[in-house]
């Protein structure tokens, strides 16, 4: 069980490593001479060379690879010109944890109301219930997720004033102003997932129902909502588990749009202006991040396989 | 048909069941005492496991449309029984064996998990209690090292074992009735009879009564007190066990025997035939399109079940 697991964490790492090479080529692979940029329109050939030697770039590609690794894993990733602060701060400190609040609430939105809808769906197979939580389910995913944002801060937000359309509270502060503050951009950004979980657990769930072990469980009196909640529901854990992780990229990108509409300080409005204003250090930052972020989340969820399912685990 | 004992603990009258149009069980009686053995059997798509499972109660109406009386002593007629009432009686007075324990057990939870629940929420047992009595019912069931085998997950068992596991299960708040569906059919043959052994003997020293599904009239006839043989969802006859093999009166009950006789003789050939498809099923006697005694009555008018001393017969031409 170890030994898989080690297996899984170096595989890991491999793919961190080929998101770091990808990054480190971002900023190699933009046009412009960083040099010149930073020196202006004249200069001389002299301090166009000392500069070159003090930020190393006159070393082979692998040694800059390795001092560049060596800064970004320090936290030294350098000073974004046009918010004239510190990277590292902006992204990873102030920006990442907005974008992880939103994806959170996000995702805990998701599983709380998608997976009751869908079990609701699957024990009421074929009634008018089931069908319409299949046309919320299409309706939600081939909705475009930002005019939802807009039509839902135009219904919640301007014409009843219930919620507020704008702004960050971080939930660690205060918990239930941070709540208030995400439920908009949360449900904006969720609608998509909630719709893709109650679809994976209806046909999950339907075809675990159909297994002897569900008639079995029936068979030794098991009342109805234990053998659907939990000897149901336990059976699929592990597609809802591993379908949650590899959607998470989606969710970060989902959050750019959201974040934009909602005026959220976070990683995808920072992404955006970044690209906008061709700020590769930021962009290396958010990209960084997020393919991080990703990767091991996906860790995680192959790490919790033997955990989900016991026939995973070796004997 | 006949009661075999003044007072029995299952009589089903006129059981009909439909899926959809289909009709899989066809107007079907059958009566149980107390500490009887009973064995359903006929070919696939008799109709047997479905009895089992309708008497159950485990068909979703949504699933079978069921027609029928079925009287259990002291609870009258299952089939109007709530849904609560039904699952306080599963696990309780009736039980089951499934075909498959491999996949009747839940993968996901171990072996104690799911013995020591039927434990507890029927017997009201603490934590404690109940992990011992599983441990006792385990050890019954010939389950070596029973204390360790609690914390196994199914899939790491044996078949002989996960079905051992699974007649623990079924007997563990000592039912009146356990079906037992083809118990064997997934298992070595070395193992079967080891697994009908244990059914019987253990239901037999609870007293419990016993439906057994199977479609082996030898095994039927050996280890069953009495048969009823069907065929496509109609009984054809039924009786106790060695009359009913001795001297079959259906033409049905005969070809089934012929086959047991011919896999003496290495010829391991289903009955001449299959049962025909549901759209040309016959309107009277089901068997009417294979059977070599019809007469031209007989595919258009069903036979009534008549009883004759202990025996009941539904059939236009006996032998």
């Amino acid at each position: 069980m170890l030994l898989m697991a080690l297996k899984k964490v170096l595989q890991t790492v491999f793919v961190l490593f080929i998101v770091s090479v990808a990054s480190f080529s971002l900023l190699k692979l933009a046009p412009g001479d960083p040099v010149e940029i930073m020196l202006g329109s004249e200069y001389s050939a002299e301090a166009h060379a000392a500069l070159v030697r003090q930020l190393g770039l006159d070393q082979p590609l692998v040694t800059q690879y390795l001092d560049w690794l060596g800064n970004f894993v320090t936290g030294d990733w350098g000073t974004s010109y046009i918010a004239r602060a510190d990277i590292f701060t902006y992204a990873f400190v102030e920006a990442l944890p907005v974008t992880l609040t939103l994806a959170a609430f996000s995702l805990g939105l998701a599983v709380v109301l998608g997976v009751p809808l869908g079990v609701l769906s699957a024990v009421k197979k074929d009634t008018a219930w089931d069908a319409g939580a299949a046309v919320f389910a299409l309706t939600g995913t081939a909705f475009p997720s930002f005019f939802l944002g807009i039509l839902l801060i135009w219904v919640f937000g301007v014409k009843f004033g219930l919620f507020p359309v704008m702004g960050f509270v971080p939930p660690w502060e205060d918990f239930w102003g941070g709540l208030y503050h995400m439920i908009l951009p949360a449900l904006t950004l969720s609608t998509y997932f909630i719709a893709m979980i109650v679809r994976l657990t209806r046909a999950t769930l339907v075809e675990v129902l159909a297994q002897p072990y569900i008639a079995a469980a029936r068979a030794r009196g098991e009342p109805g909502w234990r053998v659907v909640w939990v000897h149901g529901l336990r059976n699929i854990a592990m597609p809802l588990v591993t379908i949650i992780g590899l959607q998470l990229g989606t969710l970060l990108q989902g959050a750019v749009l959201t974040e934009t509409v909602f005026s959220l300080p976070g990683a995808g409005q920072m992404i955006t202006s970044a690209v906008l204003g061709r700020e590769y250090g930021v962009v290396q930052a958010g990209v960084v991040m997020t393919a991080t972020l990703f990767v091991l989340v996906n860790l995680a969820v192959d790490l919790a396989y033997p955990f989900l399912d016991p026939r995973l685990r070796p004997r | 048909m006949q009661t075999s004992t003044a007072d029995p603990l299952l009589s089903v009258s006129g059981l009909t069941l439909h899926r959809g149009a289909r009709r899989i069980l066809d107007g079907v009686d059958l009566s149980l005492g107390r500490g009887e053995t009973l064995a359903l059997v006929g070919e696939s798509g008799a109709g047997k496991s479905t009895i089992a499972v309708a008497l159950m109660g485990l068909l979703r109406p949504s699933e079978a449309r069921i027609e029928g009386r079925a009287e259990l002593a002291g609870e009258g007629d299952l089939f109007g029984l709530p849904e609560r009432r039904w699952s306080g009686l599963r696990g309780g007075r009736l039980a089951m064996v499934f075909q498959d324990a491999g996949a009747a057990l839940n993968p996901c939870f171990t072996v104690g998990s799911q013995l020591t629940s039927v434990l507890r929420r029927k017997l009201g047992l603490g934590r404690a209690a109940a992990r011992a009595r599983a441990v006792e019912l385990l050890d019954s069931v010939g389950i070596n090292d029973a204390a360790a085998r609690l914390s196994a997950y199914p899939h790491q068992l044996s078949g002989g074992m996960q079905q051992r596991v699974m007649v623990a299960i079924a007997l563990a708040c000592n039912p009146d009735l356990l079906f037992a569906d083809e118990p064997t059919s997934a298992l070595d043959v070395t193992i079967q009879a080891q697994i009908v052994r244990l059914i019987l003997d253990q239901t037999r020293a609870r007293g419990a009564s016993c439906i057994f599904v199977l479609h082996d009239l030898a095994l039927a006839s050996q280890s069953c007190d009495r048969i009823v043989v069907l065929y496509a969802g109609q009984v054809m006859e039924a009786g106790s066990s060695a009359e009913v093999l001795k001297a079959p009166r259906h033409p049905y009950t005969r070809l089934l025997k012929s086959c047991v006789l011919e896999i003496g003789t290495a010829r391991l050939e289903p009955p001449a035939g299959g049962v025909p498809p549901w759209e040309e099923m016959p309107a009277g006697c089901r068997f009417a399109s294979r059977c070599p005694r019809a007469l031209p009555r007989c595919a258009g008018e069903k036979p009534p079940l008549t009883q004759e001393g202990g025996r009941a017969l539904a059939c236009w031409n006996p032998e």
